[in-house]
């Protein structure tokens, strides 16, 4: 338990306390909807749609799960312990789909593969088919492999960062007593990174639980698609939120069941992080792995990528100075929240270490989880914890002064950041949390020994020691609240308008080669971000 | 610099005043497009002086956000497509009822609410729209004839989540009964050639390629891909001409509760009623205005004039809901 007395003791204590209840009001809220009667939009939604999302969704958890874990892992593995040509370059380039926003490539890979698409028009000439021949591209297994494309930056970026840091000792170790190379990677490098794989598959399977733009434009229907049934259908927000905290539950479960079957497997990493490159691919075997890499960058972000320039340059002209305040806004909110969510990241997760209160504990392991939230139906929870706020102010304000209060909070930049905080805490809790993890008690100790104590020891001892993890995570939170589209659609001050709110507009009214120009503009924001993340990574 | 010291306190002391004379903002919260409004605005604010604050959205976090804004909020006016979504936000009680004649002669009463709490600005048909080379307008006669068995792996179709095709059936439970609607609906979907598509556009490609022969969409959608590629084979027909008409539905408008500027708010929708920015706000998106006495855009004309429906948007927003459930039921993705 840690001491309330002095001004750093009282720090922590009302500090965590606060950014904990940031997150867990609006869970609550959602929660909340439970206390509501439920309609009759459930019993018609058991009867009708349900049971075929709720199927959909389990195959898009699986199918991502394993599509994510395969692509993620074998690539990181490839890039961070074995030679072969064109890895010093994989090993940045493979990170880049993840400046792709989801429903952009949904769109993309749907206007060349689909029916009217160049892919089936070429078949068609090359094979002579009469133009009634098609095949069906919008049903789950397109879908799943978009998803796949998308996400599996999440895992590769944090399992390539788990195996460089076991470094070669651990695999010379398993050499020396005979291990083949397929069994050290089974038997020792894997179980090593779990945490790490399982915290970039558990991200990816969170974002697709959430997505609704990807499946909307593929009209493959989740369980999300029930929640914004029961919400824009039926008009019935309260449906809608009930509906989203079973989702929370499930992962909660989801996530409970894996950490469980982890139990108290503990990996303590063995020497230091020396390059771990042990494995020199020859002939057949080194073109096989530069062929996999080529062939995933190709599918993940030079098609689409080739695609959405084609069609920028034909709307060249929609080109105008407009486009600077938007990049200028989708930089400034992604940098605010990235620095809001990093620091609340470390305050919870230094808090998570030194203060044990089940208000802490629990905000943090459910707050992690609100990830899978689709992003709506938070933002609606925050705004509404904010207006009950503002609502009292203005009371008190009219009480005070005896004229009406404007909005403090909702519709002020403050409200929007604060449920990218909700949402993406996920993404930079993991990294900061596992960088903790490594900082031994020891070093506490001795810088508390030399006086340093409170705020003072985590920003002069902690921060210094955890910059990476800071930096990945405030990295991760930018480049994915630049993607960000409804919370920001709905919370956004006056004048705010980003890049992705541009692309609702032109996307949502099927203008969708019109919203390749500022898709193109946010893939290229979203960029220099993601070098920074694998260079840091590098070095 | 002592000279400056004065200027600048001058004119601080002079900012009061200097602001009473600025003109109103008014702020308007549209789910319709944001390039579809802006030159309207525009040519408003060069002839009033009236500035704009434009918030755009999804009509249901839209109506969220009004309502956790209370009476703080300082928003003005509404404007969305679709009359379902305006007649959702006087079912909540966001928007007061507009007392104004010149409203309720230039808007006919189908579609406005008949007490006056919204007014549709624009209209838009939903209608068929077909293969020219392989079909003629004779084989067509209405929504309700897609259904037959003859167009069985035919018919294109938007998924039924759009609000368009909700507001659709919406008329077709109005006009029949739900059972009937249902069976229309069931055949629909028996009928499809592919699975719905996510958007008009889509489905109206998929027609000229030769997908299917037949799709039902707004207008303005055809009328913007033609303007994009003119040789496609394609063309609209205007069905239900000899029973209720071709379905329309509005992009409109409705004056909040919280707003702060009701007068100011309440011209500026009266003069969106006028022919001059009639003829500009349905141009921008190939729509009709809702005015008879104002023509639509030339290249709209040539498409041929129609019967609407006069079925009162308020009633197909009534039934709504029971379309959405009524597709659910007929298996309409």
């Amino acid at each position: 338990m840690t001491s309330v007395t002095g001004f750093s003791g009282r720090f922590w204590y009302w500090g965590s306390r606060l950014l904990a209840a940031a997150i867990l009001v609006p869970l609550i809220v959602i929660f909340g909807a439970w206390l509501a009667p439920t309609t009759e939009v459930w019993g018609h939604l058991a009867a009708t749609v349900l049971p075929t999302l709720i199927g959909n969704t389990l195959l898009l958890i699986v199918g991502v799960a394993m599509g994510t874990l395969l692509l993620g892992v074998s690539l990181a593995w490839l890039v961070s312990t074995c030679e072969f040509p064109g890895r010093r370059w994989f090993d940045w380039a493979l990170m880049l789909p993840f400046a792709l926003p989801t429903y952009v490539m949904a769109f993309v890979f749907l206007g060349l593969l689909d029916f009217q698409g160049p892919v089936q028009g070429l078949v068609r000439e090359a094979f002579g088919l009469p133009m009634s021949w098609s095949v069906e591209v919008r049903h789950s297994a397109s879908v799943l492999a978009i998803m796949v494309l998308v996400l599996y930056p999440y895992v590769y970026l944090l399992a390539r960062v788990a195996f460089l840091k076991q470094g070669r000792a651990a695999l010379e170790a398993a050499h020396t007593l005979g291990m083949t190379s397929w069994q050290s990677f089974f038997r020792i490098a894997l179980p090593m990174a779990r945490p790490a794989i399982i915290g970039g598959v558990s991200l990816a399977v969170m974002e697709a639980l959430a997505d609704f733009g990807a499946v909307a434009v593929f009209n493959y229907d989740t369980f999300t698609t029930a929640i914004y049934k029961s919400w824009f259908g039926f008009f019935d927000l309260n449906a809608a939120s009930q509906l989203a905290s079973l989702l929370l539950l499930f992962v909660f479960i989801l996530l409970y069941l894996e950490r469980y079957g982890r139990s108290r497997a503990r990996f303590d990493e063995v020497g230091s992080s020396l390059d771990p490159r042990t494995y020199h691919l020859r002939g057949l075997r080194a073109t096989a792995a530069s062929t996999y890499c080529g062939l995933v960058l190709l599918l993940a972000f030079v098609i689409p990528m080739a695609q959405l320039l084609l069609w920028a340059h034909r709307w060249i002209d929609d080109l105008d100075f407009a486009y600077l305040s938007l990049l200028g806004n989708t930089l400034a909110l992604g940098a605010m929240a990235a620095i809001a969510t990093t620091a609340g990241g470390l305050v919870l997760a230094y808090a998570l270490r030194r203060d044990t209160s089940w208000l802490t504990r629990a905000s943090v392991r459910i707050g992690t989880l609100g990830y899978a939230i689709p992003g709506s139906v938070l933002a609606v929870a925050v705004m509404w914890s904010l207006s009950w706020i503002d609502h009292r102010v203005a009371e008190v304000w009219l009480w005070l002064t005896g004229t009406e209060a404007t909005w403090l909070f909702v519709g002020g930049v403050f409200s929007l950041i604060l449920a990218y905080f909700a949402r993406f805490l996920a993404l930079a809790f993991n990294p900061i949390d596992s960088a903790l993890e490594r900082v031994r008690p020891s070093v506490r100790e001795a810088a508390q020994s030399l006086g340093f104590t409170g705020v003072r020891l985590v920003w002069r001892i902690y921060v210094p020691i955890l910059r990476p993890g800071l930096l990945t995570a405030a990295l991760l939170v930018l480049v994915d609240v630049m993607k960000e589209m409804p919370a920001t659609m709905l919370l956004r001050p006056f004048g705010w308008d980003t890049l992705a709110v541009r692309i609702y507009g032109l996307s949502s009214e099927g203008l969708w080669e019109r919203a390749a120009l500022p898709s193109v503009a946010l893939v290229a924001a979203g960029l220099i971000p993601v070098f920074l993340l694998v260079a840091r990574g590098r070095r | 610099m002592k000279k400056l010291a004065l200027l600048l306190l001058v004119l601080l002391a002079a900012q009061p005043v200097l602001m009473a004379a600025d003109p109103v903002t008014l702020t308007l919260y549209s789910s319709r497009k944001a390039h579809l409004i802006e030159p309207v605005l525009e040519l408003y604010t060069k002839q009033t002086g009236v500035q704009f604050n434009l918030h755009t959205g999804k009509p249901g976090p839209l109506l969220e956000r009004l309502d956790a804004a209370g009476k703080n909020g300082g928003a003005d006016v509404l404007l969305t497509v679709d009359a379902g979504n305006l007649w959702h936000a006087a079912q909540r009680g966001l928007l007061v009822p507009i007392d104004s004649e010149a409203l309720t002669q230039s808007v006919p009463v189908a579609l406005r609410d008949p007490e006056n709490h919204w007014f549709g600005l624009s209209k838009r048909a939903r209608t068929l729209a077909y293969n020219t080379e392989k079909l003629s307008p004779d084989e067509f006669s209405s929504y309700e004839d897609l259904a037959d068995p003859k167009w069985r792996g035919r018919l294109c179709l938007r998924t039924s989540k759009k609000v368009y095709n909700q507001s659709l059936v919406a008329t077709l439970i109005a006009h029949h009964d739900v059972e009937k609607a249902e069976e229309i609906v069931k055949g629909w979907v028996a009928n499809l050639a592919a699975e719905p598509f996510s958007n008009d556009t889509k489905a109206l490609q998929a027609v000229a390629m030769g997908q299917c022969d037949v799709t039902i969409v707004n207008s303005y959608y055809f009328g913007r891909l033609m303007r994009k590629e003119p040789d496609l084979k394609l063309a609209l027909f205007w069905p239900n001409q000899d029973s209720q008409g071709v379905h329309v539905n509005i992009s409109g408008g409705g004056l909040l509760k919280i707003s702060p500027h009701p007068e100011e708010a309440k011209t500026f929708l009266e003069w969106l009623a006028q022919p001059e920015a009639q003829s500009l706000f349905a141009e921008l998106n190939l729509e009709y205005p809702v005015r008879e006495d104002v023509p639509p855009a030339s290249e709209v004309q040539a498409w041929g004039e129609f019967r609407d429906d006069s079925l009162n948007l308020a009633e197909a927003s009534r039934l709504q809901a029971d379309a959405v459930r009524l597709m659910d039921r007929a298996g309409y993705r």
